[in-house]
């Protein structure tokens, strides 16, 4: 990967990105106020007597600008927690399923694929309202526990046409075990992928977290961007023309969404020069790539879209 | 042939997959500790009036009622049974309503509001991805970059953000609601009229998402297509870049009559949350009141039909490519 090759793109993805983990990470004790601390009353309007104030108050009169550094903490660490866990299910049995074959394959196949017909958010919604204590990270246990088929099945559609070149054999006659294989000699094909994939698990799971917050099946006893919101709308900010209480975790929600998204378009581009264009030249080359790669990877899924493109609608949660 | 046999294929993968559903549909909301029961006892009695002996019996009264003193499987049996019979059981809340009632308020709504966001969010999304990749240059980067935004803000972000805009400070719509106060639902111009300008603002905030995912989607597509093996031969063959973009276009369709699919689950869930931003009287709404109270049978409900919607969609799609796709055809038989 080469600095040349990022664009414009990833650098303002990166930027709002930034901007975003500051917030969650150094916010907190920068402002400095308990967001349950009462401190003003019903929608009190933003004003300049202290940080804490810098957004007004929200319907219990508590500081926005603490319920915000602390959602987007909440919010992020739901993230990486539900998309490391997504991630880590999708790619172990995506590998296996693809690597191993046989009726191992068959059956983790068909648990993907059921998995995959039916709705993620249904499923995260009757867990949830099954579950008697919230925190952020039961939650984003169940949002990682259900979020992984799609990530699933890319993988095993790309480690079945791994499996099939020669290192993997050589490999193999070198006496390596098979998960040994696994980590070493295919893995590494998926690698730029499984970023990406990442990416999206996390971008998804902070938009699922907040869609079960706005729905009422959010944390309890925490504050998150999703919680905010709930209160928000529940108290009637929006009608009442209180802008201070839901613009601010109406417009995070929408960076971490888009710097997320942008993220692994311009790590789409980087790893996948296809989607690279502009000059003749490039795309020329790109051209005799994609033959290559088209003969080499005998594409066991007919008529489906390539991998890579699926995530973007799957990304679900809005 | 090959196509009937594809078909029937899918349908019983369709039937299993349906099973599933229902099993987590029905064993999912009962591994909460504690019965519903109690709450709603426990809300009778709390006005005074029937203790001891007398709550007692209601509750074994509504035991019955609800079925839950029998052993689990044979409440699933029940529950399937029912579900056969097109009977969703009694809502716990608002006892006794049925919920097929509750929903058959609700259902009318959120399909008005759904229907056609995803049929005109389909056409205009794809016609725009498809001239953006074929334009390039700076249309291109515009219609991307715009897509990719619309598309990654979460449905009720952008529904918030038109409210606050168009409702509460423009004032040019109605902020909340389905139709005035004081008006009922029926079959009128005035009802109609009236309703409309309740039904834009969700409306736009689907529609607008919905169309930047389809462009973003087939924006791809299209570059890939351009830039496949066919289309370079076309060029060398001199062919007008009319019949080439025709060429490219059906090609990138495949993906996105997939996609489609895909998108429509997703879209579903997010009106839900849309629907609760602009107190539209369907699904979401209904389901959020029902989170509220525990009303198990009709969040039960709601999660059953918006499942069902999702299969059902999906395997429309997939006659919908047998259809149109030879090469899935071939797969199924071996043929290829």
């Amino acid at each position: 990967m080469k600095i040349s090759n990022l664009t414009p793109r990833f650098w303002v993805a990166a930027a709002l990105l930034g901007f975003t983990l500051l917030l969650g990470a150094v916010g907190p004790y920068i402002v400095n106020t308990d967001p349950n601390a009462v401190i003003g009353g019903l929608y009190d309007p933003p004003n300049g007597s202290s940080i804490a104030m810098w957004l007004g108050t929200d319907n219990e009169g508590q500081s926005v600008m603490a319920n915000l550094v602390y959602g987007i903490r909440t919010s992020l660490w739901v993230g990486l927690v539900a998309g490391a866990v997504a991630t880590l299910i999708g790619v172990i049995i995506g590998l296996v399923s693809g690597y191993v074959g046989g009726y191992i394959d068959d059956i983790l196949s068909a648990i993907t694929n059921i998995a995959l017909a039916i709705p993620t958010l249904i499923v995260i919604i009757l867990v949830s309202v099954a579950l008697q204590t919230r925190t952020p990270t039961i939650l984003a246990l169940v949002i990682g526990f259900t979020a992984w088929p799609w990530l699933a099945r890319a993988v095993r559609a790309q480690s079945t046409s791994v499996r099939t070149r020669e290192h993997i054999d050589v490999a193999r006659l070198s006496g390596a075990r098979s998960i040994t294989i696994l980590a070493w000699d295919v893995l590494p094909y998926l690698l730029s992928y499984v970023v990406m994939a990442f990416v999206l698990q996390v971008s998804a799971a902070i938009l699922f977290e907040a869609t079960l917050s706005l729905l009422g099946l959010g944390p309890s006893g925490s504050v998150s961007l999703g919680i905010m919101l709930y209160w928000a709308i529940a108290w009637g900010s929006v009608r009442t023309g209180a802008w201070w209480a839901f613009l601010p975790p109406t417009i995070m929600l929408s960076i971490i969404s888009f710097s997320l998204l942008l993220l692994q378009s311009s790590l789409d581009e980087v790893f996948n020069p296809r989607l690279r264009r502009g000059k003749l030249r490039r795309r020329r080359a790109a051209a005799e790539e994609r033959a290559d790669s088209q003969l080499a990877a005998a594409s066991p899924q007919v008529g489906e879209a390539p991998a890579i493109e699926t995530p973007v609608t799957t990304g679900g949660g809005r | 042939m090959a196509l009937a046999r594809y078909l029937g294929r899918r349908a019983i993968w369709y039937v299993v997959v349906l099973f599933v559903a229902l099993a987590l549909n029905f064993y999912l909301p009962r591994l909460v500790p504690g019965n519903p029961v109690d709450a709603i006892v426990a809300n009778l009695t709390r006005g005074g009036g029937a203790t001891g002996e007398a709550a007692r019996e209601t509750y074994e009264t509504y035991m019955r009622e609800f079925g839950l003193d029998k052993p689990l499987w044979q409440q699933f049996l029940i529950y399937i049974q029912n579900l056969f019979q097109g009977d969703l059981g009694t809502s716990f809340a608002q006892y006794p309503a049925s919920v097929n009632s509750l929903i058959g308020e609700a259902l009318p709504w959120s399909l008005a509001l759904q229907i056609p966001a995803i049929l005109i969010g389909w056409i205009v999304g794809n016609a725009l991805g498809a001239i953006a990749a074929f334009k390039g240059g700076w249309f291109d980067r515009g219609a991307f970059l715009s897509s990719l935004f619309l598309t990654s803000i979460p449905y009720y972000c952008l529904a918030i953000v038109l409210l606050y805009v168009v409702g509460v400070q423009l004032g040019l719509l109605p902020v909340g609601g389905a139709y005035s106060f004081g008006l009922s639902p029926e079959f009128s111009l005035a009802f109609f009229g009236d309703a409309i300008t309740y039904f834009w603002l969700p409306f736009w905030s689907l529609v607008l998402v919905f169309i930047g995912g389809q462009a973003v989607g087939m924006r791809s597509m299209a570059i890939y297509e351009l830039g496949a093996d066919y289309v370079n031969y076309g060029r060398g063959l001199g062919l007008r870049d009319r019949t080439i973009t025709r060429y490219g276009f059906r090609n990138a369709m495949l993906p996105q009559i997939t996609g489609l699919a895909l998108s429509i689950g997703a879209m579903i869930g997010g009106a839900l949350v849309t629907e609760l931003v602009f107190s539209y009287p369907g699904v979401g709404t209904l389901l959020f009141n029902a989170i509220g109270q525990n009303d198990y049978p009709v969040i039960q409900a709601i999660a059953l039909l918006i499942t069902l919607a999702v299969l059902a969609a999906n395997f429309a799609v997939d006659i919908l490519n047998g259809v149109i796709d030879p090469r899935i055809r071939a797969a199924q038989t071996g043929e290829r």
